[in-house]
């Protein structure tokens, strides 16, 4: 396949009518699922179960059920959570950053990466959460004046977290859900369906479609995508300053925030590329979501993925440069030590893997980007694994040096948390148009105007 | 005026994005203000040809931005220097470095929240499900691929066939009158809606119930009230005897114990001598540990007014020559072993207070019996402060 990279790519394949679009956008809502949906479905609330259980079992018997223990405090809990909070990442790049970079092939991914961000960070909250042993009392972590006179500690990275995570979830929330207000708008005005109809009316508002309304819904999508930006940069850069705030050897260090903030893009666009590849096949959407989508989010990840090998290397660099004995062990001992199967996974996953997308072959094959995505996936959950258990398992006193053997328990919970994730983003595909209508309407040939309305610009 | 009093507009429909620009542009021209135009999708240039400014959504986000990081910027230092002031990780009172990452985070909080709810509330005025033009054919087919113009009935110059006419002339199809929905009312005494009100009552009260009578009290929300371990006074098959409360082993020595040579000796030979330096401060804590623990017996002034209206024997005077010519440790000795009916408050009071109270004491006992000199020593402090009683 030969591409003349000089052109402007059309955005849509086909070149569709605009009453297409309605109708391939909201197949999935409007046709009942199909046995492939209700596979899909019924393994993703498989592992919810699995999870819910596990979860209940945590409760119950407390936090010993997992195989965290001094000096390793952290284990799986903490890094599921770095690990879904970076997936989320992605969905606020594609639709803020990207907009204002007025990348306009982001339409097609941008309504369903936003999903994946709400869910991802939904499914990541839960961690910090659990992990506290006791989740009903983590309302003291909101600063309210409460009868003990006590507030939170405003210096601790930890409740930084807190801010941090709580509004990303909500600006994620609001940007996706005024996406979505003109499409419900749309299958309102389309349905017979008596039901249907009251729900979409609701969610859409009155929605009118008006042009003194849009004027100011553009002005508010560009502000949103404007803070969206550096508040999808600092989440990150918050959650590393959990690690690089503290004193432990390999997690002091000012590299985290830009590493951190890199591994989550290219863990998000794996997570996302992995998913939006399963679901144009399922919902037949090749035309909506083309291969020329994958194989920019493919450049992206090459370049964030080379980001993070730059960090891993630069690591190495500065623990031997910084002269630190337990600094300089703590990395020797990622290379040599007992968990060097995890740095050798994260390795070859993040830095090795991606550079095979240097190839035109390889990007523009849709099984060979799969598997790199599913590897960068396993590679960046075993990233912050490395990150996490292999320096707390050898901190300053040898004497406390402690491996980490995580239980069954610890499993489940990190199944579950999978099943949460696939089991939303299934329900969010069969309930919501996942690709955002207005817009992919807004990019067709000929959609916008040749006159201009006396507009002195172009 | 219009004719039908219920028409609220007349819509018509375009094929392309262009014949909308130049109706839209037509329609401002004529002079119409009350109209719309509705598309599927924005269309660029629209705003310039219906004659609409920038938005101006923007200074919401500037003002709602701004307060939030300013309010929680100046809360997080109140909380920390002022109303609960506290040192953490050897940073100071009012750590302003560490308060950048929350107040950005609340600036974005208040900046988009505000600038959603804005729009969509204020200048939107949504939700607003019963607006005429809902349900029309106008608007399904607006949301699908066409474009259109409503002319409002409200509109100054508004007359229907003009109006039906002009838009024709534009090449606008299928014009549609939109009629002004009728009036639904909602009756607050309707049965189904007080019934709905007492189920939710019922539903909410009986939750709270369980939540605060039977929920807290299950693992693993009881507060960690059923732990492995043996309470205070409980049993206790550990140990042989069954008792879960152990004696000290013989010969165990309290922290900070200090033994005192005339435990138990009402008259000691050579009594302890006082440590302390009546310094103020000293002076003030052995009057508000007098006031706390002596007052009740022998009166606020040591002068054996007791308040205890003969529910216990009353403290004799502390002013008497035999008190007066105690030694501190003779009154040390009484405090710590009691006399006769008196307690002891060895284990209430700790040394220095004693000494502490012994000092207030003597305090008490000169101004019952002062000294020519002191008179002098008090006309000269109330010189410098300018006031003349002497109290
Ligand atoms: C519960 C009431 C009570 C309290 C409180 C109390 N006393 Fe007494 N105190 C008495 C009584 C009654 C006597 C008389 C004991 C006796 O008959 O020898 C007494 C006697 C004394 C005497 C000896 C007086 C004498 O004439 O022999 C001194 C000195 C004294 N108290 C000091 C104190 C001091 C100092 C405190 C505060 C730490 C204190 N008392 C608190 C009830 C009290």
């Amino acid at each position: 396949m030969n591409i003349d990279y000089t052109k402007e790519l059309a955005l849509v394949e086909g070149n569709p009518r605009l009453a297409d679009i309605d109708e391939i956008i909201t197949r999935p809502l409007t046709q009942p699922p199909t046995r492939k949906y209700y596979i899909a479905l019924s393994i993703s609330s498989t592992a919810l179960l699995i999870g819910a259980y596990s979860l209940w079992l945590t409760l119950y018997y407390g936090i010993g059920m997992w195989g965290n223990n001094i000096p390793v405090g952290w284990a799986f809990d903490i890094t599921n959570f770095v690990f879904w909070i970076g997936i989320g990442h992605a969905g606020t790049l594609i639709s803020a950053i990207l907009f204002l970079l007025r990348q306009r092939w982001r339409t097609g991914i941008a309504r369903f990466a936003e999903g994946m961000t709400i869910f991802a960070v939904m499914t990541a909250g839960i961690f910090p959460v659990i992990h506290t042993g006791r989740p009903w009392l983590a309302g003291y972590l909101i600063p309210y004046p409460n009868q003990h006179l006590l507030w939170p500690n405003f210096v601790s990275p930890l409740l930084w977290d807190v801010f941090a995570v709580s509004t990303y979830f909500t600006v994620s929330l609001m940007f996706w859900y005024m996406g979505l207000i003109p499409d419900f708008a749309i299958l309102r005005d389309q349905t017979v369906n008596k039901i249907k109809k009251t729900i979409y009316s609701f969610f859409s508002l009155g929605w009118r479609h008006s042009n003194r309304h849009w004027r100011h819904y553009e002005k508010t999508y560009m502000i949103m995508a404007g803070l969206a930006t550096p508040l999808v940069l600092s989440v990150h850069t918050i959650v590393s300053f959990d690690f690089a705030v503290s004193l432990i050897p390999g997690w002091h260090t000012t590299i985290f925030p830009p590493y951190f903030v890199a591994g989550a893009i290219y863990s998000g666009f794996a997570m996302v590329m992995t998913v939006l590849i399963l679901v144009r096949k399922v919902f037949d959407m090749e035309n909506i979501i083309t291969l020329n989508h994958l194989e920019r989010m493919a450049k992206v990840m090459l370049l964030t993925g080379s980001l993070v090998a730059y960090s891993y290397l630069m690591e190495f660099f500065i623990a031997w440069y910084s002269q630190i004995p337990a600094e300089q062990y703590d990395f020797w001992a990622r290379v040599v030590g007992p968990y060097r199967w995890a740095w050798y996974f994260m390795i070859s996953c993040n830095a090795l893997i991606p550079q095979l997308i240097w190839f035109k072959k390889i990007r523009r094959s849709v099984t060979v980007l799969f598997i790199i995505s599913i590897c960068a996936n396993i590679g960046m959950w075993f990233e912050r694994f490395v990150i996490i258990v292999q320096s707390l398992s050898r901190d300053y006193l040898p004497s406390s040096w402690h491996m980490f053997t995580p239980t069954l328990v610890d499993f489940g919970v990190l199944t579950g948390s999978f099943g949460l994730f696939f089991t939303l983003v299934l329900l969010f595909a069969k309930t919501m148009p996942v690709i955002s209508i207005v817009e992919t309407k807004s990019v067709l040939e000929g959609a916008q105007p040749t006159v201009h309305g006396g507009s002195d610009h172009e | 005026m219009s004719e039908n009093k219920n028409l609220n507009s007349v819509a018509a429909l375009f094929d392309t994005p262009n014949k909308i620009i130049n109706a839209a542009k037509k329609v401002k021209e004529a002079g119409y203000t009350k109209f719309d135009v509705n598309t599927p999708y924005p269309v660029h240039g629209m705003d310039k040809a219906m004659g609409l400014g920038q938005s101006k959504i923007g200074y919401v986000t500037l003002f709602f931005g701004f307060a939030g990081a300013i309010f929680i910027f100046l809360f997080m230092g109140w909380t920390m220097a002022i109303n609960y002031p506290y040192i953490v990780g050897g940073k100071p009172l009012f750590p302003f470095q560490a308060f950048i990452p929350i107040t950005f985070e609340v600036t974005v909080l208040c900046g988009s929240i505000a600038t959603v709810v804005g729009m969509l509330a204020v200048f939107f005025n949504l939700p607003f499900l019963n607006h005429p033009i809902h349900d029309s054919n106008y608007i399904k087919e607006v949301s699908i691929d066409k474009f259109g113009v409503v002319i409002e009935a409200q509109d100054p110059i508004f007359e229907r066939d003009k109006v039906t006419e002009f838009l024709k002339s534009l090449g606008g199809e299928k014009i549609e009158y939109i009629n002004e929905p009728e009036k639904e009312e909602f009756k607050i005494l309707q049965p189904k809606f007080i019934l709905f009100l007492v189920v939710v009552a019922a539903l909410t009260s009986f939750g709270t119930f369980i939540t605060l009578n039977k929920l807290m009290y299950v693992v693993p929300f009881n507060w960690m009230d059923n732990q492995r371990k043996s309470n205070p006074q409980s049993e206790t098959n550990f140990f042989y005897d069954g008792y879960a409360m152990r004696t000290p082993v013989v010969g165990t020595v309290a922290k900070e114990f200090m033994p005192y040579p005339y435990q138990g000796q009402a008259q000691p030979e050579v009594p302890l001598a006082n440590p302390t330096l009546p310094t103020e401060q000293l002076l003030k804590m052995g009057q508000e540990k007098f006031l706390t623990f002596c007052s009740p017996c022998h009166g606020n002034y040591a002068q054996g007014v007791s308040r205890l209206k003969g529910q216990f024997p009353p403290g004799p005077t502390l002013h008497s020559a035999k008190i007066i010519g105690y030694s501190d440790g003779m009154i040390y000795n009484i405090i710590t072993n009691g006399q006769n009916a008196m307690p002891s408050y060895a284990y209430q009071i700790p040394r220095e207070q004693r000494w502490a109270i012994i000092d207030y004491i003597r305090v008490l006992q000169r101004a019952q019996n002062p000294n020519p000199s002191d008179f002098q020593a008090i006309k000269e402090l109330n010189k410098e402060s300018g006031k003349n009683a002497v109290n």
